[in-house]
């Protein structure tokens, strides 16, 4: 039976290559794409870590800010 | 940037993770019904199964592209940035997906038809989308000033936005080696359900993750635009 699922009538080379091939591209994307995300988090906060107290309350005003510091402890994604 | 509302972090942050879940569900779903469910062609046998990597690849890759270059008329006419950086997001999947249809579509044709390669319309015109997505890609890697990489890839893509119908109808202009369409919007289907299901399951699993590299790319763009805000303070 696995064998067969592998073999499938001589064309499992192909077939497998392609679906292979596909997941390859699929999973290099999301890592690429991933590891851009993780790094301009980094940078932020670096950037947010040097701030003094008169801008980090300036900067608060702004929600996005704060939750772009959130996501770097909590998302998993 | 005023265009940035705060929600729009939030609400692509919370969507990635679902989005991804998602994916894999219906991937996992999808490969079962493709590689074990699905019946072999009476013709083709096995090899039938590329298609359900290699047509919802294609399918994809010609819709990301037609909403880049729709989203590049409207950067030109209304000048709002979202539109672009929707475009520039939506780039890196349309490219991958092209990718993908064009190998896939190349070892499906070893055993079809004997050759890997061959210059025929609608493999070349797809080769050619290829291109223009990664000239889309180069410039935005080579170009510094703002205002012109908008310029550029707005009119590459529009420019590219000209072979969309050529890869669409190059089966039906020119006598091809690639067969004509058998799932058809207008006119009746000439596929089997039980292929035809399976060919929707993956294609609803491919959208799913160039929605997913897209809201992650997006997002990328929201920090670095927060990133030099910093600068600013």
């Amino acid at each position: 039976m696995i064998s067969e699922l592998f073999f499938m009538n001589g064309y499992g080379y192909y077939v497998l290559s392609s679906f292979l091939f596909t997941l390859f591209c699929f999973l290099g994307l999301y890592i690429i794409t991933k590891s851009q995300l993780t790094k301009e988090k980094n940078k932020f906060i670096v950037k947010f870590g040097e701030l003094n107290s008169e801008q980090v309350k300036e900067a608060k005003k702004q929600k996005i800010y704060k939750e772009i510091i959130a996501t770097e402890t909590f998302s998993k994604i | 940037m005023k265009f940035i509302k705060n929600y729009q972090f939030s609400l692509v942050r919370k969507s990635q993770k679902i989005v991804l879940y998602l994916f894999l569900i219906i991937l996992t779903l999808g490969l079962f019904e493709a590689l074990i469910l699905s019946p072999e062609d009476y013709l083709q046998g096995d090899s039938v199964r590329i298609m359900y990597v290699h047509v919802p690849s294609a399918w994809i890759s010609l819709g990301i592209f037609s909403l880049m270059a729709t989203l590049s008329i409207l950067v030109i006419v209304f000048k709002n940035k979202i539109f672009f950086l929707i475009a520039k997001s939506l780039a890196p999947s349309g490219f991958i997906f092209s990718l993908v249809a064009l190998v896939t579509g190349s070892i499906w044709g070893k055993p079809t038809w004997g050759t890997w390669w061959a210059w025929d319309a609608r493999i070349t015109s797809m080769l050619i989308l290829c291109i223009f997505y990664l000239m889309y890609l180069i410039a935005w890697r080579i170009f510094e000033s703002k205002d012109y990489v908008t310029k550029i890839t707005s009119f590459i893509a529009i420019l590219g936005f000209i072979n969309i119908p050529i890869i669409k109808f190059s089966v039906d202009w020119w006598s091809t080696l690639h067969q004509p369409s058998s799932v058809n919007i207008f006119s009746e289907t000439t596929i089997h359900s039980t292929m035809l299901i399976p060919l929707g399951i993956m294609t609803a699993a491919f959208a799913l993750f160039s929605l997913l590299i897209f809201l992650m790319k997006y997002n990328t763009e929201l920090i670095k635009i927060k990133n030099k805000g910093l600068d600013r303070l």
